[in-house]
């Protein structure tokens, strides 16, 4: 047991305790991104890093997510465990070519001689005033694409262990990390020790709606799952976890017994992630729905620098709950 | 006028259900017919839309009189202008064949499909069905689990109508039933008609709750409607606004011409022609075996230890079935006497006897007993008894029983020799289970045993036909698992 069962911790630094941690046991790993060196990396996750490594496992890169996203592939092919960071999501946009057309596809295009064990966190999300090129959730986007895994940690546990088993895969993790999730504080169970990156989590359990959620947004949903059931309510929450692939076991089996499902997504509506798991659940559970399936989502607009305009703009807990009610009637 | 039972000659028409220009499908209810015996339901042998109706109501007609005319629903709807010109111009994606030339009705219209709802379809289907006037329930089903689909919809669509014709659609009438799926589901898995249910959803859709609520009204109501039956059946006219059935149904109760004194004699008249044709014209003979049902009851206390009270099962219930199996498995005692000698039938409806509180005794049957898993013997047994004690059984049920079997043993009597429901050519009688000592092996046990006996008729069969029936029910009994 470390000293961190019993204080406090956050969310950034169980991040950095866990790359900590993967950089020490096996040499294989290094690091590599804008910022993440010298400066501790732009969120701060990776502060300290590099006096315990040293410069050649936590390397600072030039601005170019398609060259350091590049040899990052490059790295993994020829026998190493990359973790890159780019700064946020908008940003990876320069390396879907990489992302996309090599790391995703690798494994098919060579006959399967040919694994890119290569695992990148990114940060996601608005809600921090940074405006419409730094605010996205794209990871619906990376969740269309076959041949990589989509991981969104939500809790301090899956900051700290989801790392371990993204690093055991042998094709690529992408790892979503909520901007706002990285001051989230509380005390670690160390005891849930290594996760599986192939089911949801239920972080709520209950009886009458299914409220589906993921990242940034699963705190809204349970704050709003609380005043749900102080109305007598009684709303489960499901932390999706995977966006890639998705659970459809842990998604049903809920909805097949509270019969309504809320999906929230910070992501935009259309053509979204929310999309597709209420269609799985209409696929899979059209016999079992009592409601229409409802879906609370970020506006269709790029997220506003105004702080009440881009709260106006995402998810909140209000909204989350007037859902919910909408399917309990 | 269908002919309700072998000993029908005239009925009466208490009430129409539906009018002229009401769309009707096959199956549908659509008046009710007091005969000597109760008040029937009368089903609709075509689809289409009632064009007029030919007896009033009250008025008393030879069976084979015909109540009304139906017009096939594409010819009734040739002379309808379309309500919705503007449908006329809205592309429909892979719209079936023969309804390619056709508008579209409305899409703010779709029609429900009560009937149809033990069909497993999807909504798209059961509007795609609607459209082109056909029953669910007939088409058969070529998806998933027998699921019916699109294509099936639009084979059976080509094949009722020449696609030379360029038919015009009626545009759907009464409002589909706004309900969500888990709803119309479980409407379908307890029986209860969604249109009598009151939904409390968004725009009025019915809900799982509002369903479950009206199954819960409907167990609640039913013990009374037992214990009232008499009142019901003596007093029917009076009756009409109060009885439980009309809180159901929304329907008003038949009322009948006859008075309670007279329906009584009239049943009792009944079933002594009945009666008298039988020991008159159908020589007799009596066979008596009895069945170890060890085995039988063991098996039904494991088993109804699993299972909530209303779905458990009763003994009856496997000598039911066991009796439908050997009746297939013996097919000379499944059948009908007629003039020209003996006619087997394939499918096995076992009549059974269900004597009424009020006085009487009518012997409704289940229908395709013998391929009824037995829950479903169970619950139709359940559900016949009911009904046939509210008066409101149906024609199908009433005239179609095959052979018929007749179980005093709840009142206690041991061994039933019964007097065969002509033109039928066997009766089976079930006594009450008892325990007695039982040698198995040379071994002396208790076990529970009943006394299965067969009246048959010799006309039809002989005596070792008869054996072969009672050693295979017994055989049967022996096996609970397997029926």
């Amino acid at each position: 047991m470390s000293p961190d069962s019993t204080s406090n911790t956050t969310y950034r630094e169980e991040l950095r305790e866990a790359m900590r941690e993967a950089l020490a046991r096996d040499e294989r790993v290094f690091l590599m991104g804008e910022d993440v060196g010298r400066y501790g990396g732009a969120f701060g996750v990776s502060l300290g890093l590099i006096d315990q490594f040293g410069p050649d496992r936590v390397r600072d890169t030039p601005l170019s997510e398609s060259a350091f996203v590049g040899a990052g592939i490059g790295a993994a092919i020829a026998g190493m465990r990359p973790i890159v960071e780019i700064m946020t999501v908008n940003f990876s946009l320069l390396a879907l070519d990489q992302i996309l057309n090599n790391a995703a596809t690798l494994l098919h295009m060579s006959g399967g001689q040919v694994a890119v064990p290569l695992v990148i966190r990114m940060t996601t999300g608005a809600g921090r005033r940074l405006a419409a090129q730094h605010s996205h959730s794209l990871e619906g986007w990376y969740a269309h694409i076959p041949g990589i895994r989509v991981l969104a940690p939500a809790t301090l546990e899956d900051a700290r262990y989801m790392l371990a088993s993204a690093l055991a895969d042998p094709d690529p993790v992408l790892i979503f990390e909520h901007g706002s999730l990285y001051n989230l504080s509380g005390q670690l169970d160390t005891g849930c020790g290594p996760v599986d990156l192939d089911t949801a989590a239920i972080r709520r359990p209950g009886n009458d709606v299914s409220l589906i959620t993921h990242g940034g947004s699963l705190g809204k949903t349970l704050q709003a799952a609380d005043r749900l059931a102080e109305e007598g309510i009684d709303a489960e929450v499901i932390d999706l976890r995977t966006l890639r692939p998705l659970d459809d076991t842990t998604i049903l089996g809920s909805v097949r017994r509270t019969h309504r499902a809320v999906v929230i997504d910070e992501g935009w509506r259309t053509a979204g992630l929310s999309a597709e798991v209420a269609t799985r659940i209409a696929e899979q559970g059209f016999y079992d729905l009592d409601a229409p399936v409802e879906r609370v989502c970020g506006a269709e607009v790029p997220t506003p620098y105004a702080a009440q305009l881009e709260e106006a703009a995402l998810p909140q807990t209000d909204g989350i709950a007037a859902a919910a009610r909408r399917t309990v009637g | 006028m269908p002919s309700l039972g072998a000993d029908m000659t005239e009925g009466t028409l208490i009430e129409w259900l539906v009018g002229p220009g009401d769309r009707v499908r096959k199956g549908d209810i659509v008046a009710v017919v007091d005969t000597t015996k109760s008040a029937i339901e009368v089903e609709c042998f075509e689809s289409g839309v009632v064009d007029r109706l030919l007896v009033e109501t009250g008025a008393t007609v030879p069976v084979g009189t015909s109540l009304a005319v139906i017009s096939p629903a594409g010819e009734e709807a040739a002379g309808l202008t379309p309500e919705a010109p503007e449908a006329v111009s809205r592309k429909q994606p892979a719209s079936p064949p023969a309804a390619a030339t056709t508008p579209p009705p409305p899409s703010a219209s779709p029609e429900a499909g009560q009937s149809g709802g033990t069909v497993a379809a999807t909504p798209l289907v059961r509007h795609q069905a609607e459209e082109a006037g056909l029953d669910l329930a007939a088409v058969h089903g070529t998806g998933p689990g027998g699921r019916v689909t699109r294509a099936d919809v639009s084979r059976e669509a080509a094949a009722e109508r020449p696609p030379s014709t360029a038919v015009k659609e009626e545009p759907a009438g009464r409002g589909r039933v706004r309900a969500t799926p888990l709803a119309r589901r479980t409407a379908a898995e307890t029986g209860i008609e969604l249109a009598a249910v009151t939904g409390t959803g968004r725009d009025g859709a019915v809900r799982v709750a509002d369903v479950r609520a009206a199954a819960a009204k409907r167990a609640r109501t039913a013990p009374e409607s037992v214990a009232g039956q008499r009142e019901a059946l003596l007093a029917r006219p009076e009756a009409a606004g109060a009885g439980p059935h009309k809180a159901e149904t929304g329907r008003d109760a038949a009322t009948t011409v006859h008075d309670a004194a007279a329906r009584l004699t009239a049943m009792r008249r009944t079933t002594a022609d009945l009666m008298t044709r039988s020991k008159r014209e159908i020589p007799h003979y009596y066979l008596s075996t009895t069945v170890d049902l060890g085995r039988a009851v063991a098996w039904l206390r494991e088993r109804n230890r699993e299972l909530p009270v209303p779905k458990r099962l009763v003994t009856t219930a496997v000598l039911l079935k066991a009796t439908a199996l050997a009746a297939r498995h013996v097919p000379q005692l499944n059948g009908f006497w007629t003039p020209d000698g003996f006619g087997g039938e394939a499918a096995v409806h076992l009549g059974v006897a269900v004597s009424l509180r009020g006085g009487g005794l009518v012997a409704p049957a289940i229908r395709d007993a013998a391929d009824l898993p037995l829950p479903e013997v169970m619950a139709r047994l359940r559900d016949l008894v009911a009904r046939a004690r509210t008066g409101r059984l149906r024609a199908s049920e009433t005239a179609s029983a095959t052979i018929t079997v007749t179980n005093l043993g709840d009142q206690g009597v041991e061994a039933v020799f019964g007097v065969i429901y002509p033109p039928q050519v066997a009766l089976v009688g079930l006594g009450k289970v008892v325990e007695r000592p039982w040698a198995v092996n040379g071994l002396l046990g208790v076990r529970p045993v009943v006394t299965a006996t067969l009246s048959a008729d010799h006309r039809a069969s002989d005596g070792s036909t008869g054996a072969r029936f009672l050693a295979a029910l017994d055989s049967w009994a022996q096996k609970p698992e397997e029926l």
